[in-house]
């Protein structure tokens, strides 16, 4: 018998905003897996890059507030989608192993910080807990005709030593994902390579000649669409788009959809719950040129 | 090139105190390059991060503090997982900017309004206010074009809240950064 999986789930501060059809499609295709996710209970935000970059006991005690929020609920596993958060949560956990520093975090918080919660992503716990061969099974429409560039970010997997997740140079979770859904997968160099991150706004140039890059490169490699599993590359490859094409004179109309987006349509969940209609490059004619195959699997059944 | 006279100007001090807070060891550093060639950001900075890393190492704190590339840094990893000798560069660059914000550099002012912006964002509503946080940053940048092309985009999604977000206990949240301004400036 097959225990049902069940985590906290920390949503993460974009979710509620401009990532909000990744948070929407996470829980369309758990609930679809029957994977268990409940809200950590007022979570607040994990301080991402910014708290790092000012001090490292402030940047772990705002992690460690929701740490202490997921043990108060009784469960020992936290999910996040997205691997900023991710990071900040391990890299507190990491850190924290250290008793002075815990001490000093705990100085921070109204409670001791908690140790004992294991953390992981959306993308993890499909692949290492869920498992491939379970997800393949419940494709009702391939997404045969697809080609995508599976494009991770920087941190999904780095430090290895800290995330503990697949390979750090050439990570493999969200290829094996969109092979076992029937798309096809091209090789793309730059899976790890960063977007520009949160420098859109202080430092826009930097963004149009990264991202710009990797449109580039998916385009060249054969890509109909990037997938994506982090919010901030998400944002700057797709609401950034059309910026990227007037700063580097190129014309890309590449749609970049969250992984889990594909895995719901594939799974035949409708478009509206899994926030198709949120993503700025219009993903229309990649999609319409899916799902007859799909259709007619589903007739013949 | 420039020339520096290590043993009038290095500040041993310094060294120690970047080993004690990134927990790394600088000597095991033989100046590869290697993070400098996968660093995405090189371009943009004034000193390229091996070079940063040589400097510390000789002491050079004031050279070291006031370059742009710290505050140019996105902690994409790429160093530190390229490293040969296992150093956490990152973790490097991290600290260093610590030390600069602390010793009251200015670094890369729209970098560092932008991160300020966020975490006063984060103190006063529990989560990051997205809107805010841009009006924040606009104010104190007077860059008032910021991203006013994206609006027509984005708006008609329902993606952008002109509220914060209503979290119960963000006064817990506020508690942290008045704890850490007390405790750092005790």
């Amino acid at each position: 018998m097959s225990v049902s999986l069940t985590y906290a789930y920390y949503p993460g501060c974009s979710s509620t905003g401009t990532s909000i059809e990744y948070d929407m499609s996470s829980r369309a295709i758990c609930a679809a897996l029957d994977i268990t996710l409940t809200d950590v209970p007022n979570w607040s935000c994990c301080g991402s890059t910014p708290a790092h970059t000012v001090d490292h006991t402030l940047s772990s005690a705002l992690s460690a507030r929701n740490l202490c929020q997921v043990a108060s609920m009784g469960l020992t596993a936290a999910v996040t989608p997205c691997p900023s958060c991710l990071s900040n949560l391990k890299t507190a956990q990491h850190r924290m192993k250290n008793d002075s520093f815990r001490e000093k975090v705990s100085k921070l918080l109204d409670k001791p910080a908690d140790i004992t919660v294991e953390t992981k992503s959306v993308l993890q716990i499909l692949v290492e807990d869920y498992g491939l061969d379970k997800i393949k099974a419940k494709v009702k429409k391939p997404l045969t005709g697809l080609t995508v560039a599976a494009y991770y970010g920087c941190i999904m997997n780095r430090p290895a030593e800290i995330m503990n997740f697949d390979d750090r140079e050439h990570p493999m979770a969200m290829d094996n994902i969109m092979t076992a859904l029937g798309a096809t997968v091209v090789p793309f160099p730059l899976k790890v390579e960063c977007c520009g991150a949160s420098f859109g706004i202080p430092r826009k140039d930097v963004v149009m000649r990264l991202s710009g890059k990797l449109l580039d490169t998916a385009k060249e490699m054969g890509a109909m669409a990037l997938v994506t599993a982090c919010p901030l590359c998400q944002m700057n490859l797709d609401m950034r788009q059309e910026q990227i094409n007037s700063a580097n004179g190129s014309k890309h109309q590449m749609p970049i959809f969250y992984f889990t987006q594909l895995m719901g349509l594939a799974f035949g969940l409708s478009e509206k719950e899994l926030g198709i209609d949120k993503l700025c490059v219009n993903p229309r004619t990649v999609i319409d040129a899916l799902g007859m195959e799909g259709n007619s699997k589903e007739k013949s059944q | 090139m420039n020339v520096i006279n290590i043993s009038s100007s290095c500040n041993s001090d310094f060294v120690r105190q970047v080993e004690e807070e990134s927990g790394q060891q600088l000597s095991l550093c033989y100046q590869c390059g290697k993070c400098t060639a996968g660093c995405p950001y090189t371009t943009e900075y004034d000193i390229p991060v091996s070079q940063i890393i040589r400097l510390t190492q000789a002491g050079q704190k004031e050279l070291v503090l006031k370059s742009k590339s710290l505050w140019l840094c996105a902690t994409c990893e790429s160093c530190t997982a390229r490293c040969p000798n296992k150093i956490d560069v990152a973790r490097i660059m991290d600290v260093l900017r610590h030390m600069a914000r602390r010793e009251g550099y200015s670094g890369v002012k729209t970098v560092k309004t932008f991160w300020d912006s966020f975490l006063h964002s984060v103190q006063k509503n529990g989560r990051v206010f997205e809107v805010g946080l841009l009006a924040n940053y606009i104010s104190h940048t007077g860059r008032f074009w910021t991203d006013f092309g994206l609006g027509r985009k984005v708006l008609p999604k329902g993606k952008i809240h002109f509220k914060p977000s209503a979290m119960q206990g963000k006064e817990e949240v506020a508690k942290i950064f008045r704890r850490y301004v007390e405790e750092s400036t005790k």
